[in-house]
């Protein structure tokens, strides 16, 4: 799998890449700033970008603004973003780019070494990975809307996790329970929250997340 | 002979300038200047039937303004630097009779309020007059100079006159402009008094925002002791640990490693809250306007915004102004039991930042939140800001705070 990192920390940099290089992925190239991220992210049109939200020239939200311009210029470009903060705000200009292929993820992350691997895969692969943080400040917001309550606790985990990106299998290994409960409290979401059913994992999360009001 | 000629362009520029200058000083005197007077000597008698509680403000708020465009003016024309003298406004408005009568009190028991009016009766004939010699003296000067000349040829007598006239209006005029100011300011100016009232607050306001910096930098470096610094250690020692029995029990290793791993985990955490406690990352981002809507985004409430600033204003201003706007909106959410909410952010024509913060719950906030008020009342002070809170039982509740700033206009 190639990839193209975005990153100035010297030391953040070089834990990616050998991170990154020992799950057999090939780092193509590593870009120190906004505009160079940019141009290699248009130039090699990876199979998957890792990028950090702050980058020089002004250390705001470079990383940021590079990827959702790369994202406009090859449409479902893979990206993860990784942020030493997470606003949702920044979630909702994310999505608002088209969907597929997305992560928005804690840099805290990157310690959980196979999750993050994961998260890498599963985004490269078309599918959306929200950091639980994201989730839960969305989900704290709703919390007093009615739908949202009608939800049983194991429900709302179960619909959280969905929001991350998770798969069933997934899911399912994080709750220690069976696939099947799984689907089960998923089609029960689905008729409680009245959203839409059809399509694949994808889909499935933009509808909670559109749900959620990103 | 051209540094000549531009020399007397420059002079003629100058002198219309000063000309228009009087003219509008001449204008203003009368108008709004009568009107304004005459409605603030109608309406205060009024008072005694109680009628006069919606007009009194309102004129004498007139008359304040008109004012203040003078001092400006003095200051701007002819370097004639004239203080403001008020009295800063109370910080608990209420609503309807009791609101206005409280405006009323404010209005009137402040000395320079009845300057202010006596300044504007008697700039009635001085400002006419002063302001209009000037222009006078260069008009009737050039042009009776001129029909002299192409008239009336022969009598010099007649032409030194109006030469003279046009000379004094142009040499004069600045002067004249200058006189006017120093008028102004014998009456608009603050009393000894008034000063020092002025400079107790601000010493006031200035050991208060010492100590609760002191205090502040106190609690951070607290929370890092006791936080982060506390995590790292704890994770050194799982690592150190494991290193030791990493040979003889590979699984103690491991799971203190898991140990180290998770202990890192709420280090970041730990330091993250601490540095949006202290400044929010989005808030150097995206400036005060993305900030906002940011911290709209993660409350359990709608919030209905309407943002229009045409640029940022400086950054100890922002985040004064931010952590004033979270900790109202914090305070409508634990207390008000709203439904909703809504924030206005707006620059308005006297260089003041203004945010409005309304909620439809159930009000009479004021003595409930009177201790988070005072905080916030304190850190907009030191930007000589303001904070008012209408809540009258029942509700909806609305705060106004006030900044004065400048905004940049470069935009990130």
């Amino acid at each position: 799998m190639r990839v193209v990192l975005g990153e100035d920390l010297t030391l953040l940099r070089d834990g990616l890449i050998r991170l990154l290089t020992a799950y057999g992925m090939e780092v193509v190239e590593a870009a120190d700033n906004g505009p160079a991220l940019l141009h290699a992210l248009i130039t090699h049109r990876p199979d998957v970008a890792v990028v950090d939200v702050r980058l020089p020239p002004t250390f705001t939200d470079e990383g940021l603004k590079a990827a959702i311009e790369a994202r406009a210029q090859v449409p479902g470009l893979p990206v993860l973003v990784l942020s030493q903060h997470v606003e949702p705000l920044y979630a909702r200009e994310l999505l608002s780019g088209g969907s597929g292929g997305l992560g928005y993820l804690l840099k805290d992350r990157v310690s959980d070494v196979r999750r993050f691997i994961e998260a890498v895969r599963t985004v490269a692969s078309g599918g959306t990975a929200m950091d639980p943080e994201v989730i839960s400040q969305l989900l704290a917001r709703r919390a007093r809307d009615e739908p949202l309550r009608r939800l049983t606790p194991r429900e709302r985990e179960v619909l959280a996790l969905m929001a991350e990106g998770r798969t069933n299998a997934g899911i399912a290994a994080r709750l220690v329970v069976t696939e099947k409960a799984v689907s089960k409290h998923i089609n029960n979401i689905f008729t409680k929250l009245d959203l839409y059913r059809g399509g694949d994992d994808n889909r499935r999360v933009l509808a909670v997340l559109t749900y959620l009001n990103v | 002979m051209s540094g000549g000629a531009s020399g007397f362009r420059r002079l003629g520029r100058l002198t219309i300038r000063t000309c228009v200058r009087g003219l509008v000083i001449a204008v203003l005197s009368v108008l709004p200047g009568v009107p304004l007077f005459i409605a603030s000597v109608v309406s205060l008698p009024l008072l005694a039937v109680g009628i006069g509680v919606v007009p009194v403000p309102m004129s004498l708020l007139g008359v304040r303004r008109r004012a203040s465009q003078q001092r400006r003016f003095a200051l701007e024309w002819s370097r004639v630097s004239i203080a403001t003298p008020y009295r800063p406004r109370p910080h608990e408005v209420s609503n309807g009779l009791i609101g206005r009568l409280q405006r009323c009190k404010w209005l009137l028991t402040d000395p320079a309020t009845w300057r202010d009016l006596l300044w504007t009766l008697v700039n009635m004939p001085v400002g006419v007059t002063l302001g209009a010699l000037p222009a006078f003296g260069v008009v009737v000067g050039l042009g009776g100079l001129l029909s002299g000349v192409w008239l009336r040829p022969g009598h010099t007598g007649e032409l030194l006159l109006f030469a003279g006239l046009l000379l004094a209006g142009v040499l004069a005029g600045p002067r004249i402009l200058k006189a006017h100011a120093q008028f102004s300011a014998a009456l608009l100016a603050p009393t000894r008094k008034e000063l020092d009232a002025q400079l107790g607050r601000l010493n006031e306001s200035r050991s208060e925002v010492v100590d609760a910096s002191a205090a502040e930098l106190r609690r951070i470096e607290r929370d890092l002791h006791d936080g982060a610094q506390a995590r790292l250690v704890s994770l050194g020692m799982s690592i150190g640990l494991a290193e030791q029995v990493l040979r003889n029990d590979p699984d103690l290793a491991l799971k203190l490693l898991a140990e180290a791993r998770e202990s890192s985990g709420q280090a970041l955490t730990d330091l993250r809250h601490l540095v949006r406690g202290i400044h929010p990352p989005v808030l150097a981002e995206r400036g005060l306007d993305g900030a906002v809507r940011a911290l709209a985004l993660t409350l359990p409430l709608p919030v209905d915004l309407r943002i229009e600033l045409p640029g940022r204003p400086p950054a100890p201003v922002e985040s004064a102004a931010y952590f004033a706007i979270a900790e109202v909106l914090a305070n409508v959410i634990k207390h008000s039991a709203a439904r909703s909410a809504w924030v206005q952010l707006e620059y308005n024509s006297q260089a003041r930042l203004i945010a409005i913060i309304g909620d439809d719950g159930t009000g009479g906030a004021v003595p409930r939140i009177g201790g988070g008020l005072r905080g916030i009342e304190r850190r907009l002070a030191a930007f000589d800001g303001m904070i008012a809170v209408t809540s009258p039982v029942g509700g909806p509740t609305v705060v106004t705070m006030e900044l004065p700033c400048e905004l940049s206009l470069a935009r990130t």
